[in-house]
């Protein structure tokens, strides 16, 4: 692929400060996430994993080292840069769905043309043909409590992509739902990587799972420990 | 994000909780009910004042020893019937000079009685007072030459005597002396919780003899020209002066005492306003607390509106705007209650109660106020809240 890597990290670290003490969660990770990339990122918990999709994300600055997001330095941006940045490049999709209660399906998925200025019209037309593309054309009006889990994660993936975005970030997708379920958001996912060429990273404990992702990428006590794109010879 | 945007984003929040917005949105309301009603009946009161010194007649000039100020004891009076005659001679006409002698006597007629105030006056209070007759005739100059024991008596002292009889013609007996009733006073109404009705005019010359004194209270004089008041009344002051040295006089003009009860009453709907003001002031911290515990509660939803793109400011301002909506749809609420408030007071009770637009427009301009003073807090503090951590948060 000739296009700009979507993301890159160079030597990336992240400490927090706990009551005065320095916590290291992430101790220097190198990572380039090409355009259209499909990566399973996995680890046992604490070993740095989420705190990677977070900067991943633009949601958290480094530390140390260089973080360049649809390249813009992350380090040099202001909050409100970063949301923006945030807005324009990447899709979150969360374990726990995070829609809005009280609104409907078309209005979640809508949400982030909102801060984008979209106007109204344009934004329930945008978000009402996002919600096709993932099978819920016929849910625009439910509300969250009226769709089953299945259907809450498919409206969560409608309103990452319905910015177009160059990354979307799965922080386990299918992990608050049943195998079946599970089996067909993933799919979906995957479908969308092919055909629009967003990049997906996905965070994940299941094996079987990652075994499905192009790269796989194994983190543990903040460090990457194997990643296949590497060790195939490829990326950075 | 845009504006109107954001109005309807704050709206939808507030309605999807709506028993918590309205009981919060109640400490604004009972607030700004309370400052507009208050304010109605402070001004209502002082305006109705007004009016009834104003409607004592124009350019009179109250006589009276010593200093008329607020805080200041009644002097006794040293002023006789003879300084009554010199201040008459003074305005250059008799008929322009009233005088009181009062005092608090029982009147009684038949199995009746009446405690009332019964005052000693000449036969030129109508003219000097504006008051005029319901029935019957006032007392002439030979009434009061002679002293005869006439009387004429107001409108709540002839309904307590005579309450299925015609007073005129039927004798009253004021402190053990007997007056034939001449004549009934068309009702003057309520002053500041005062009966106006509640009197009962004699000759002064009977009075001072049923009392037993030579003095009278007050002189009151009707000027002839209203630019020269204040000299008229320097005038009479030096005369009086002259007349009895090392006693003080005063002679005080219409304006100078709705000076003195307009600064009163200023200072009462000052205050009025300053207490409903805290209870507003308290309903503004109700909303600053509610408003910091919606925040904690959609931590989440501040941490997903971050994560597609919310701006702290985007953020912080829906909250501002959420708290504004609070405090003015509970000041526009509270306005129509005070001014309904007002509109009834002043219907069904005797107290005067008048809305004023300034103080409409200052009740609601305050809640919205309320509303950005006691929102920025919580404002801030949701626009700052770390996306991670919010969307970490159960």
């Amino acid at each position: 692929m000739s296009r700009a890597p979507a993301i890159e990290a160079f030597d990336v670290s992240r400490t927090y400060e706990l009551d005065g003490v320095s916590v290291p969660a992430l101790r220097g990770v190198s990572l380039t996430v090409a355009a259209g990339d499909y990566v399973a990122l996995t680890g046992p918990s604490g070993s740095g994993k989420s705190t990677l999709m977070h900067l991943l994300g633009g949601l958290d600055r480094p530390s140390g080292g260089r973080l360049v997001i649809g390249g813009r330095e992350v380090g040099t941006l202001s909050a409100p840069e970063l949301a923006r940045l945030r807005n324009e490049t990447i899709g979150f999709v969360f374990q726990a769905f995070h829609l809005l209660p009280r609104t409907s399906a078309v209005d979640n998925v809508a949400l982030p043309l909102v801060y984008r200025g979209v106007g109204a019209r344009q934004r329930r037309e945008r978000a009402a043909a996002m919600l096709g593309r993932v099978g819920l054309g016929h849910r625009l009006h439910h509300r969250p409590n009226q769709l089953s889990g299945g259907e809450q994660q498919r409206v969560a993936i409608a309103r990452a992509l319905v910015t177009d975005p160059t990354v979307l970030l799965a922080d386990e997708p299918t992990g608050n739902l049943d195998s079946t379920t599970g089996a067909a958001v993933l799919e979906l996912l995957e479908r969308l990587n092919v055909e629009s060429g967003v990049a997906l990273v996905m965070v994940t404990h299941d094996a079987e799972v990652a075994a499905r992702a192009r790269r796989r990428v194994a983190m543990r006590d903040g460090v990457v420990v194997t990643d296949s794109a590497t060790d195939g010879g490829g990326g950075a | 994000m845009r504006l109107a945007e954001a109005w309807r984003v704050a709206w939808d929040a507030l309605r999807a909780n709506r028993m918590r917005s309205a009981l919060t949105m109640l400490g604004v309301v009972i607030g700004v009910a309370s400052v507009v009603l208050l304010v109605a009946i402070g001004t209502g009161t002082k305006q109705r004042v007004e009016q009834q010194v104003e409607g004592l007649g124009s350019n009179l000039l109250l006589v009276v020893p010593g200093r008329l100020d607020v805080g200041s004891a009644p002097a006794l009076s040293p002023l006789t019937l003879q300084d009554v005659d010199a201040v008459g001679r003074v305005v250059g006409d008799p008929n322009r000079v009233a005088v009181t002698v009062a005092s608090g006597a029982t009147v009684r007629a038949g199995n009746r009685e009446d405690f009332t105030t019964v005052q000693g006056v000449l036969e030129t209070t109508p003219t000097v007072f504006a008051r005029e007759l319901a029935r019957g005739r006032y007392l002439t100059r030979s009434d009061v030459d002679t002293g005869r024991r006439v009387a004429v008596l107001g409108d709540s002292v002839a309904r307590s005597l005579f309450p299925d009889r015609e007073a005129v013609g039927q004798q009253i007996n004021v402190a053990g002396v007997r007056f034939r009733v001449i004549g009934v006073f068309v009702p003057l109404g309520q002053s500041l919780g005062v009966d106006r009705d509640d009197e009962v005019h004699v000759p002064v010359t009977a009075a001072q003899r049923l009392y037993g004194t030579q003095r009278v209270d007050a002189i009151a004089v009707k000027a002839p020209d209203r630019e020269r008041i204040d000299e008229l009344g320097e005038r009479i002051v030096a005369e009086l002066n002259g007349r009895h040295p090392g006693t003080e006089f005063s002679a005080v003009t219409q304006e100078q005492i709705l000076g003195v009860l307009g600064d009163i009453l200023g200072i009462l709907t000052g205050v009025l306003a300053a207490i409903a003001g805290i209870s507003l002031l308290v309903g503004g911290v109700g909303v600053s607390n509610i408003m910091l515990v919606s925040v904690r509660e959609r931590t989440r939803e501040i941490g997903l509106r971050k994560a597609v793109g919310a701006r702290p400011r985007d953020i912080g301002v829906q909250f501002l705007l959420e708290a504004v909506l609070l405090t003015s749809v509970g000041g526009l609420t509270g306005m129509a209650l005070g001014v309904g408030g007002a509109l009834l007071v002043a219907a069904v009770s005797p107290i005067p109660a008048a809305v004023t637009w300034w103080s409409l427009a200052l009740a609601f301009g305050v809640s919205a106020a309320v509303g950005i003073v006691f929102g920025v807090v919580p404002a801030q503090r949701a626009g700052r809240l770390d996306p991670v951590v919010a969307l970490r948060t159960e």
